[in-house]
């Protein structure tokens, strides 16, 4: 547990995180490992994991009829996915796959969510960290839309 | 300044002579589609004896004065720039031999050109095309060749048009430098003359030819009366602050989009500008393809065209399109050339159709600024 | 002619385009070309990393195009995408063509000022092929230099311009380059995403570093932005514009951006100079 706790600390999402909080976190917190081509979520399935990556490289997919499968985001280490642990009715909304061998903290949604409720100090200050990501991933997404280098760019 | 000259018009008309001698190409003020245009002169015959001009916004009359003077008008819808800038010029011809190209420029036009009639206002509007074609880094060699040429024959206005402004903006009505002969009209005894001053060796040397005598201090009192009286009767004044500032402050004030409710982008207020020297070019070529060229023609930057990059234009708003020619003339100029581009001729409100006042916007711009500051208890 | 003949008589002639053959054509994307030109005077048009010449197709018409490749040798490199009648004239041309060319104009990249720093290169889509100059004369003097980044965002990985060059960049072991593209297939194992996400991967010194963007004027913008975020001085971030341009010499107008006009004060421009007006939308 130690050196969970170790490693969850030192991840760029947890970063400075009071050190109650952290055992707290750790408490749902376990490692997890995925292959190159393995999937490790698919849209739809219950989203009851909330993903910290330490290493290699994840794609998250969206498919469609006669186009497969396309890539709209590629995560690396320092990054985080699977936020949809916090939004009813917790389903993912996306296939997410490993494109290279990967390393993740793996955090149990619904303990997360139990512990952030019983704690609410715990809660705002994940809320904190979570907000910028979401709030980052919106304007990138915003700008992808704008298709910069298309027919217009 | 001292050491003026009258002569009568017979000493204008030897003038007019003495360069055509010279084998200048004599351009003056002459009457042509019902205003006061810019064309060849052989004879005082040929200059608008009698006539002034009525200005208002949106508005140009001839109209008959009750003298016979020459000058007695303000400025008409043509400017020197079109002889100077031309509006139209092939830049340079190219012939296709096989896989080889031979590219043949456009030689500069040797005519020599001699202006007569030349306003405080279009020298100030000289001044400043020769920062904007010859001043800088490059030099535009059609330009040049015609400018360094170019005798100029200045004449101090007597009458200020309802449009003009160019005692606000410091460039008129005297003619104060830029010029081989000023001339300011005088009613003498027993006809009109002219108050000369000298402004460059060739025009001493010109007016050393002529019949004229020098002016008794009393005729140089009444040539700078008469100048004086024009200045206190223009038509228009631009805001006195520093426009400069006033308009880069203003980049997203309201007002460009309220004078875009009136403004019809139709490029007049570019075309008649003395100063605006905006042009793009065209490619020609010939049915085979062996032959083409490439013109340049003045363009306006009230043109959607003018802003166009890959994907469409960078200005598609008329709003836009106005604060670029204002700011450009009243505001940016100055970073670029170290003068305002504004010379008070007027005529950009003369000839707007809908009568848009470039002062008068430039008014209502500083007037909001002056009730916030004073809503803000500033000033 | 000699080289410095060639200069004169284009700052004499400025508007007259002087003859070049093209000696190679390759196509890059699927709607950008690259051409090899010679001059027909066999002069070498001498350039600075950055700046940009007018290219005639004759009969056809002129375009501001940057030059894309060595500044110290080889041949006068042009990469163009073909998305009017004039690119698209030039893009058609083959081997043994004969093509007008003005130039060089502009200011380009701050190499002087860039010495002893950490050096971020950030393009989008074709905006690499006026950042290639740089990057050359960057490997080419490495030592001059601190860490050197490459970040660079296309639109999908088939609209990686210079792929192969890019690939080689990436195997050295003294420069940085990160990949990235707005839209893949599930085949494509680099990242997706926009090209401003690749900046908190990188490692540089802001206090130290210099970064010289070209691409799309917003991810410019957004790039600039999160660079300041990052710590980088407003005038340590140089963009290069692009504007409608007839003349590249001050006198048509065309390309004036408030103050500036981008083909004589440009285009390269720092972002502290630019930043007020980019923000105000049809300047």
């Amino acid at each position: 547990m130690e050196n969970l706790e170790r490693i969850l600390a030192a991840h760029p999402f947890f970063a400075g995180l009071d050190g109650e909080f952290c055992t707290l976190a750790c408490g749902c917190a376990k490692n997890a490992r995925f292959d190159a081509g393995q999937f490790i979520c698919h849209e739809g399935d219950s989203a009851d994991q909330f993903f910290l990556v330490r290493e290699g490289r994840v794609a998250l997919q969206v498919s469609a009829p006669g186009r497969g499968a396309s890539t709209f985001l590629t995560l690396g280490p320092g990054e985080v996915f699977g936020v949809n642990w916090l939004v009813p009715p917790y389903r993912w909304t996306y296939d997410a796959k490993a494109i290279a061998p990967t390393r993740a903290i793996s955090m149990d949604a619904a303990c997360l969510r139990n512990k952030c409720e019983a704690n609410h100090s715990l809660g705002y200050d994940v809320m904190k960290r979570l907000m910028p990501v979401l709030v980052e991933r919106l304007h990138t997404a915003r700008v992808q839309m704008l298709d910069l280098y298309g027919a217009r760019g | 300044m001292s050491e003026r000259s009258i002569f009568r018009e017979e000493g204008l008309q030897a003038l007019i002579e003495a360069l055509s001698r010279r084998g200048f190409r004599v351009i003056g003020p002459t009457i042509g589609d019902g205003a006061i245009i810019y064309d060849d002169v052989e004879a005082l015959g040929d200059l608008p004896r009698g006539y002034t001009d009525e200005q208002e916004a949106g508005r140009y009359r001839l109209a008959r004065r009750d003298d016979a003077a020459l000058f007695g008008y303000a400025v008409g819808p043509q400017s020197w720039k079109r002889f100077l800038h031309q509006p139209l010029l092939r830049l340079w011809r190219a012939e296709r031999k096989g896989q080889d190209v031979i590219v043949e420029a456009e030689p500069p036009a040797t005519e020599k050109l001699a202006f007569l009639g030349v306003r405080a206002c279009e020298l100030h509007a000289i001044e400043i095309q020769d920062r904007v074609l010859i001043g800088g880094d490059y030099v535009d060699p059609h330009y040049e060749s015609k400018r360094e040429g170019a005798f100029i024959v200045a004449v101090n206005c007597g009458t200020a048009g309802g449009t003009c402004f160019c005692v606000s903006m410091n460039t008129g009505p005297r003619a104060t430098r830029g010029f081989d002969l000023a001339l300011t009209e005088l009613t003498l005894e027993g006809g009109n003359g002219f108050l000369v001053e000298v402004g460059s060796p060739a025009g001493a040397e010109l007016l050393a030819e002529l019949p004229s005598r020098p002016a008794s201090r009393e005729e140089m009192d009444d040539g700078d009366a008469v100048v004086a009286r024009t200045a206190a009767s223009m038509g228009r004044a631009m805001p006195a602050e520093d426009i400069h500032a006033l308009l880069m402050r203003n980049l997203d004030h309201e007002r460009w989009d309220e004078v875009a409710q009136r403004c019809l982008s139709c490029a007049n207020c570019t075309m008649v500008c003395p100063t605006c020297f905006c042009t793009s070019v065209e490619d020609h070529n010939d049915l085979s393809g062996a032959e083409s060229s490439r013109t340049r023609r003045w363009d306006s930057c009230f043109t959607m065209d003018y802003s166009y990059i890959h994907g469409g234009s960078v200005r598609p708003g008329v709003a836009s399109r106005y604060r670029q020619w204002m700011t450009h003339k009243l505001s940016t100029w100055f970073d670029q050339f170290g003068t305002s581009g504004c010379v008070g001729c007027g005529r950009c409100i003369t000839w707007c159709p809908v009568g848009i006042d470039i002062t008068e916007e430039t008014r209502a711009i500083s007037d909001s600024e002056k009730l916030l500051g004073a809503a803000d208890g500033k000033s | 002619m000699s080289d410095a003949a060639f200069a004169t008589l284009m700052h004499a002639q400025p508007m007259v385009p002087q003859v070049a053959h093209v000696r190679g054509r390759r196509k890059d994307t699927p709607d950008a070309w690259t051409l090899d030109l010679e001059l027909a005077n066999g002069a070498r048009l001498i350039y600075a990393p950055g700046q940009f010449n007018m290219l005639t197709a004759f009969g056809v018409g002129e375009a501001a195009i940057s030059v894309s490749g060595d500044p110290a040798g080889g041949p006068l490199i042009h990469t163009i995408r073909a998305v009017g009648p004039v690119s698209r004239a030039l893009t058609a041309l083959e081997p043994g063509d004969p093509i007008g060319v003005r130039g060089p104009f502009g200011v380009g990249w701050p190499m002087a000022q860039a010495e002893g720093k950490d050096v971020l290169l950030v393009a989008g889509g074709l905006g690499l092929a006026p950042l290639r100059p740089a990057l050359y004369r960057l490997l080419g003097e490495r030592a001059r230099f601190g860490r050197v980044t490459l970040l660079f965002g296309a639109r999908t990985p088939e609209d990686i311009v210079f792929r192969h060059e890019v690939e080689s960049w990436r195997a050295r072991f003294d420069i940085d380059v990160d990949v990235t593209v707005d839209h893949a297939a599930s085949e494509w194992h680099g990242h997706v995403g926009v090209v401003t996400t690749l900046i908190s991967r990188a490692t540089f010194d802001p206090c130290n570093a210099l970064a010289m963007i070209c691409g799309p004027e917003v991810m410019m913008r957004f790039v600039a932005m999160a660079l300041v975020e990052k710590g980088f001085g407003e005038d340590a971030i140089y963009l290069s514009m692009e504007r409608n341009m007839k003349c590249a010499i001050g006198h048509c107008g065309h390309c004036q951006l408030g103050p500036t006009f981008i083909c004589r004060d440009g285009p390269v421009f720092t972002y502290a100079q630019l930043k007020r007006f980019l923000a105000i939308k049809e300047l």
